[in-house]
């Protein structure tokens, strides 16, 4: 056994999500095969690969946002807290709840900051003023946008710098309480200063949520990430300790990648 | 066997409130409502008509062959297609309006091909963008314009000035009204023509320019073929539309069922006009009145296969743009 | 780039094409505007008309027509919004079910008018009406099953539908996907990102298609020249099974079947006028509110 792989096994008690045989279709091209994956409990998992290795639509998967897309189709299991979200009668309204998402491009809803956060709670059936300004300032905090967007709480969304609107984004996710927390490339149409202090706001997050991110900036992955994934042409090349997978690599192809060689 | 489960957490906790499911319910049953309507028109027009087939009140009257063929009724000397429903007997051929929907069509098409692509071509192609700003609402304007108004204008406006210019025997002729149709159909045919060539792709004439070729070169070999698909759609949904309009006949084309193929100044009676001027006077379950309802029938069809014609075409369109983009 | 003679003649023919059309409705609302003025007055349009029907005024006519109009809203924007809704924001465009209301909705766009006014005399009228005459009523006189302004309006809603579906769906198209993903990644049910995201973002697209469909009722004729219209009406329709004055039908009755045309021509152009308007009025809203909200969707 590999030491990386006595790690992973070593973190394994803590597992928060499992994916077993994960088959994703789209019509009849198979996006991602046969792929076995465990998550860690609070901490950052990254999934890196070349473009269009089916990273972002596994991890579409796991919160079936894949269920919106007509000609997607997904098979084997998934399971969160060990019941499988694909089980007949489980809601996916349920399963989003838990596992939230944030997107490459920020979609902040053309509303107020606060109608923006306080949406996920409102469309949940909280009705309670105080508990919703409650919930939309510690969000915000958690977020750490707080002290950018306190006193203009009211004025639209649309007028935040992308940096800002991106961990909006973020705290609209965080406001419903979830579990776990996806992340598509979050910085990737961010200037540098902004990717960095969302890199920062994911490393504080790691202490209460459990995150996946799809990153193709693999000095990202090295500086969030606990864990790495690597995927290429739809299948889990390779996973590991993230300090270990960029220093040691056990395959040739992570090994080519994260020199650069292909891309 | 295996031990009941406990209740997941992922399962449904039910609280979407009621009236949301009742309203996805209904926005689904709704949403039937074009197809139902579809199915309605025809059953509901047939109903009126096709007792014609067994009633004896109808085969007294007239002889389902008489709609479509020519009789030597008494007191002519040929066989003749005739629609004079208040004669004695009364007469029922058909053929005299469809001539008359016929010609009117074709007139408006003659007239309206040309405009409608011209102002096409113009507007996508030599047109600067302030003048394109000001003529497309103008156009949009005129396909606004009620038919019962373009019917008034070409009855009280366009008609004595034709009759003025041309010298008309008749003052409303076929002529008349399908200049009054033309204003509604060159919308049709512009807007549909226009788009199709807005989406000839660039590379392609900037391919055309690089070699060489001449604006006009360009815009005849190039993109008008490029865009025929859509043009032809347009066309066709334009046709749909003219033989279908029924405002501006009944007001502008004299209204006389005469079987007269060439001379296009005649006055005419179309299809829509004689449904419009006669249902109102006649009893219901009248072999008349099954008559009337027999071309509504006929109407539809037609107008059904004309537009499954122009969507094919369109649709045949948009597959080859996006396959070759 | 240079032009060649043949560049000239082509952009000229085509320029003339635009021309003549450009032409053609100058005059027409030249005409129009240029006879029809004169003839409002207060009392044009607050008046009911003489026994002649050309003196008076035109008011039931008014009345008439806008209170089919609206009845005919209330029956078919919401079907018609629904249908979009469910093409829009439910089925899969794959779907067969989604591609014959798509057929239907085309087919019903091309149907004639003069049919649909067949239709809601042998469904409505007939069929409806008299059914539940026949049901309720031992009188031969009819009481639902005759001409009126709620059949008129019935048929004119399922006219209309065609129109409000496409360019509703146009609008909720206009509504970017990722404020869709956005909503459910949240947990918000499909109905509730449609009714809290989708709708709110796509309303003044769906106002404007809806304010054109019901200009485009408002102005038709021929469905209701035997579902409801009247010739001459000097009382108001107080009853849904009244019937009514409408503007279009006036003009029409007006222009074809009265003994003396001439004498009839201010009363004409002056209730053309004032039809214009009314569908000008709510054509040039409908581009307002469009052009607003595609203001509004930029930040």
């Amino acid at each position: 056994m590999s030491e990386s792989q006595k790690a992973v096994a070593e973190a394994r008690n803590d597992v928060k999500m499992e994916t077993r045989n994960v088959n994703i279709f789209y019509g009849a091209n198979q996006a991602i095969r046969d792929v076995d994956l465990d998550i860690t409990d609070r901490s950052v998992t990254a999934l890196i690969g070349p473009s269009g290795c089916g990273k972002s639509t596994y991890l579409r998967a796991l919160n079936r946002m894949n269920d919106t897309i007509h000609s997607c189709r997904v098979e084997g299991r998934i399971l969160l807290d060990g019941e499988n979200i694909y089980d007949r009668g489980v809601d996916p309204v349920e399963v989003r709840r838990r596992v939230g998402m944030v997107f490459q491009k920020s979609n902040p809803f053309p509303k107020s900051i606060f109608d923006n956060v306080a949406f996920g709670l409102r469309i949940g059936g909280e009705k309670d003023k105080d508990v919703i300004a409650q919930r939309v300032e510690e969000s915000l905090k958690g977020a750490a946008l707080w002290d950018e967007v306190k006193d203009r709480l009211q004025s639209s969304a649309l007028g935040l710098s992308g940096g800002q609107q991106q961990r909006l984004c973020i705290a609209r996710c965080l406001a419903v309480w979830p579990e776990v927390i996806l992340m598509d490339e979050p910085a990737s149409a961010l200037d540098p200063l902004a990717t960095a202090k969302i890199e920062e706001l994911i490393r504080e997050l790691r202490e209460r949520y459990t995150i996946v991110i799809v990153t193709h900036s693999m000095q990202q992955a090295a500086r969030v990430s606990d864990f790495t994934a690597f995927f290429y042409m739809g299948e889990l090349v390779e996973y590991g300790k993230t300090d270990m997978m960029f220093t040691r690599p056990t395959k040739k192809r992570t090994e080519e990648y994260i020199s650069g060689r292909f891309g | 066997m295996r031990p009941r489960r406990a209740k997941s957490k992922l399962e449904s906790s039910f609280r979407t409130p009621l009236w949301h499911r009742i309203a996805e319910r209904a926005i689904a049953v709704l949403a039937l409502a074009a197809i139902a309507a579809i199915a309605l028109i025809f059953i509901f027009i047939a109903r009126e008509a096709v007792p014609m087939l067994w009633e004896a009140e109808f085969a007294e009257e007239v002889q389902i062959r008489d709609l479509f063929f020519a009789k030597e009724w008494k007191g002519y000397d040929e066989p003749v297609f005739v629609w004079q429903p208040v004669g004695e007997p009364a007469k029922f051929n058909v053929m005299p309006l469809f001539v008359g929907s016929l010609k009117v069509t074709l007139l408006a098409m003659l007239m309206s091909i040309p405009l409608g692509v011209g102002c096409a071509m113009f507007i996508a192609l030599y047109a600067p963008r302030a003048v394109r700003e000001v003529v497309k609402p103008a156009i949009e304007l005129l396909a606004g314009i009620p038919s019962v108004v373009l019917g008034f204008f070409a009855l009280m406006v366009i008609a004595s000035w034709a009759q003025a210019t041309f010298g008309f025997h008749f003052r409303l002729n076929a002529v008349v009204a399908a200049i009054g149709l033309a204003l509604t159909i060159v919308p049709v045919i512009f807007t549909i023509s226009e788009d199709a060539i807005q989406a000839v792709p660039n590379t392609l004439t900037e391919a055309a320019l690089a070699l060489g070729a001449r604006k006009y070169q360009v815009a005849l070999r190039i993109v008008v073929p490029a865009a025929l698909p859509g043009i032809a759609a347009g066309v066709v949904l334009g046709f749909g539309r003219a033989i279908g309009e029924t405002m501006i006949v009944l007001m502008a084309s004299g209204n006389a069922a005469i079987m007269e193929l060439f001379d296009f100044t005649t006055i005419v009676r179309t299809v829509t006009a004689t449904i419009a001027a006669e249902l109102g006077e006649v009893a219901q379950g009248d072999p008349h009145w099954r008559v009337l309802f027999l071309l509504g029938v006929m109407l539809f069809a037609v107008t059904f296969v004309l537009n499954i014609l122009g969507d094919v075409i369109i649709q045949r369109l948009q597959k080859r743009l996006t396959a070759s983009s | 780039m240079r032009h060649t003679k043949q560049d000239w003649l082509l952009a000229g023919l085509t320029g003339v094409s635009l021309a003549v059309i450009l032409l053609l409705l100058a005059v027409l609302l030249g005409q129009i505007f240029w006879h029809g003025a004169p003839v409002i007055s207060a009392q044009f349009l607050t008046e009911s008309p003489g026994a002649d029907m050309i003196s008076g005024g035109i008011w039931p006519a008014i009345y008439g027509t806008v209170f089919m109009t609206l009845l005919m809203t209330i029956a078919g924007v919401p079907v018609g919004i629904a249908t979009a809704i469910f093409l829009s924001e439910y089925a899969s465009p794959r779907s067969r079910i989604a591609k014959a209301v798509r057929i239907a909705v085309n087919n019903l766009a091309g149907v004639p008018s003069i049919v649909f006014g067949l239709f809601g005399l042998g469904f409505f009228i007939i069929f409806v009406g008299g059914g539940v005459d026949a049901l309720l009523y031992d009188d031969p006189r009819p009481v639902w099953g005759k001409p009126s302004i709620l059949w008129a309006s019935l048929t004119l809603a399922v006219l209309t539908l065609p129109v409000v579906i496409v360019t509703t769906e146009e609008a909720l198209r206009t509504v970017p996907r990722e404020l869709r993903d956005a909503s459910l990644a949240l947990g918000a049910t499909r109905f509730q990102t449609v009714y809290k995201i989708v709708l709110p973002n796509a309303k003044g697209g769906i106002l404007t298609g809806v304010i054109l469909a019901v200009s485009r009722g408002a102005g038709e004729v021929s469905p209701i020249i035997f579902c409801g219209a009247a010739n001459f009406l000097p009382y108001l329709p107080t009853d849904l099974r009244d019937m009514f004055m409408h503007l279009g039908y006036h003009v029409y009755a007006l222009a074809t079947q009265s003994p003396n045309v001439d004498a009839a021509r201010p009363t004409l152009f002056g209730t053309v006028l004032v039809l214009l308007v009314l569908t000008f009025s709510l054509n040039l809203l409908a581009v307002i509110i469009r052009s607003r909200s595609r203001a509004a969707l930029r930040p």
